[in-house]
């Protein structure tokens, strides 16, 4: 069942993929972002940090504590997938 | 509790892992040594896990034309021997120049690369924009072109060094920083950190960026600085660009991953005049990036760019890495300084120096790149490496 559970739907990442990660001792939210790929498509993680971070504390078996230190990933700009030619100056957002 | 050590390493990016690894590979075995990593963070925090991937053959001086023969090798042969999928694609690396000069001194290089054997060749516009059809390919006097360059996905070059080396008995800390090292008397050192201190015969560190503070910690001063660089990821488009693409002017380098992404950076340093390492990303980069990518290929315009980040560079003052035991402080050895092209070095340069290490013979990177050379004036070689991208 974990197998079909898309967590991340911009890169396909499925709890199955989570708990592997987990399994392997990556336990942080920034090296499950790195194993798995989650996070790293168009949304950037808004749609899917807050079950990911539900999924690895429970793989991980931590505590509310540990749970309150997976901090979110460090965020990366543009704040939205923002065109080359609008940065460029080219064209009007 | 962080067991006694013959070799601790100091950082666990991609050199300290693969010095690691080799070290512990040995035909005879381990030889009974036990090796300890500690890195302040996870796994792909630092430089290894912030550079575009890239991995050329295609230098200006001989050795580092033969020593990229030899890492291209490995990385070749690295998923199946490590069992990780690292996402390779070569699709060679085309050198774009827009000025004679430029052109003059790629066909120098590329007489270097021919004589070690690689088939780079000097190459007009035209034929670039057969590689590269969405090439704006008139703003360019020439170019070189070698098809078996190609890139990498670089993280899982550290998983797969971290887990065989871990297999071989290798013990890795991360988020373990170093906070102090005392040198013992008769030799050796005590390393200190959040998790227990440790005692230590010899130490390398291999902590790029970070090495001077690390260096500071053993009271040694390295004249290495921190180089801010940045890189841009867009969204993920279907295969089209074959190779990496660079310019010599610029410094501008993109190459499309296996994910479709198109992943490259520009020649923007900063540094910190304190000479801290900074990792903020500069709205600064972005616009003359997209700037940059839309002249290159102006049907870019509409493709999306959703990430962005830093990293930085280790660059010495002559701008070759440094090698070897440090001056004053015996049984402290470095390996730095690698500017921005370590990640791709690491396989190679690892497996020498932990031969070396192990008593074997030092490879010719061992005397050129060692520590004690700002002090004497430098080593005597000909010519200093010049093709640098970024």
């Amino acid at each position: 069942m974990a197998r079909k559970i898309i967590l991340c739907r911009c890169e396909d990442v499925t709890l199955d993929d989570v708990q592997h990660a987990v399994r392997l001792g990556y336990t942080d939210v920034e090296e499950v972002k790195r194993y798995t790929g989650f996070g790293t498509g168009p949304c950037q993680g808004k749609e899917c940090l807050r079950g990911i971070v539900a999924a690895i504390a429970e793989a991980a078996g931590l505590d509310a504590r540990a749970v309150k230190a997976l901090s979110p990933f460090t965020s990366r700009p543009p704040l939205v997938p923002t065109e080359l030619a609008v940065l460029a100056g080219k064209t009007k957002g | 509790m962080i067991a006694d050590a013959d070799i601790a390493i100091v950082g666990a990016g991609v050199m300290g892992l693969a010095i690691a690894y080799n070290l512990a590979n040995d035909r005879r075995g381990s030889g009974g040594r036990r090796i300890v990593v500690v890195d302040g963070h996870y796994l792909a925090w630092g430089a290894s896990g912030r550079n575009g991937g890239g991995v050329r053959q295609q230098w200006s001086t001989e050795m580092n034309v033969r020593l990229m023969q030899e890492s291209m090798e490995i990385c070749a042969h690295f998923a199946k021997r490590m069992r990780i999928n690292v996402w390779m694609r070569r699709g060679g690396y085309l050198f774009l120049a827009r000025t004679q000069a430029a052109a003059r001194r790629l066909e120098r290089n590329v007489a270097v690369q021919n004589r070690c054997g690689l088939p780079t060749q000097m190459i007009a516009p035209e034929e670039a924009r057969a590689l590269v059809p969405e090439l704006d390919s008139e703003r360019y006097v020439a170019a070189c072109y070698n098809a078996s360059d190609g890139i990498v996905f670089p993280w899982p070059f550290l998983w797969g060094y971290a887990h065989a080396a871990g297999k071989l008995g290798v013990e890795i800390h991360t988020s373990t920083p170093v906070t102090a090292i005392a040198r013992r008397t008769g030799g050796g050192f005590k390393i200190t950190t959040p998790a227990g201190t440790f005692a230590a015969e010899r130490i390398v560190c291999a902590a790029g960026a970070w090495s001077p503070e690390v260096a500071r910690l053993v009271g040694a001063s390295l004249p290495n600085r921190p180089q801010r660089h940045e890189i841009l990821s867009t969204e993920a488009l279907k295969p089209f660009l074959k190779p990496m693409v660079t310019v010599s002017e610029t410094g501008l380098y993109v190459s499309q991953s296996l994910r479709g992404e198109l992943v490259g950076g520009i020649s923007m340093p900063e540094e910190d005049e304190r000479g801290e390492v900074r990792l903020g990303s500069r709205l600064a980069f972005t616009t003359t990036m997209a700037r940059a990518l839309v002249e290159l290929m102006p049907r870019l315009g509409h493709v999306k760019v959703v990430r962005q980040w830093a990293g930085p560079y280790d660059l010495s003052p002559d701008g070759d890495p440094i090698v070897g035991e440090l001056p004053g402080v015996p049984g402290f050895h470095v390996v730095c300084g690698f500017r921005g092209h370590g990640f791709m070095m690491a396989p190679v340069v690892a497996r020498h120096f932990a031969a070396h290490l192990r008593g074997g013979p030092p490879h010719e990177f061992l005397s050129a790149w060692r520590a004690d050379r700002f002090a004497t004036g430098g080593p005597p070689r000909g010519g200093r490496e010049e093709m640098f991208i970024g």
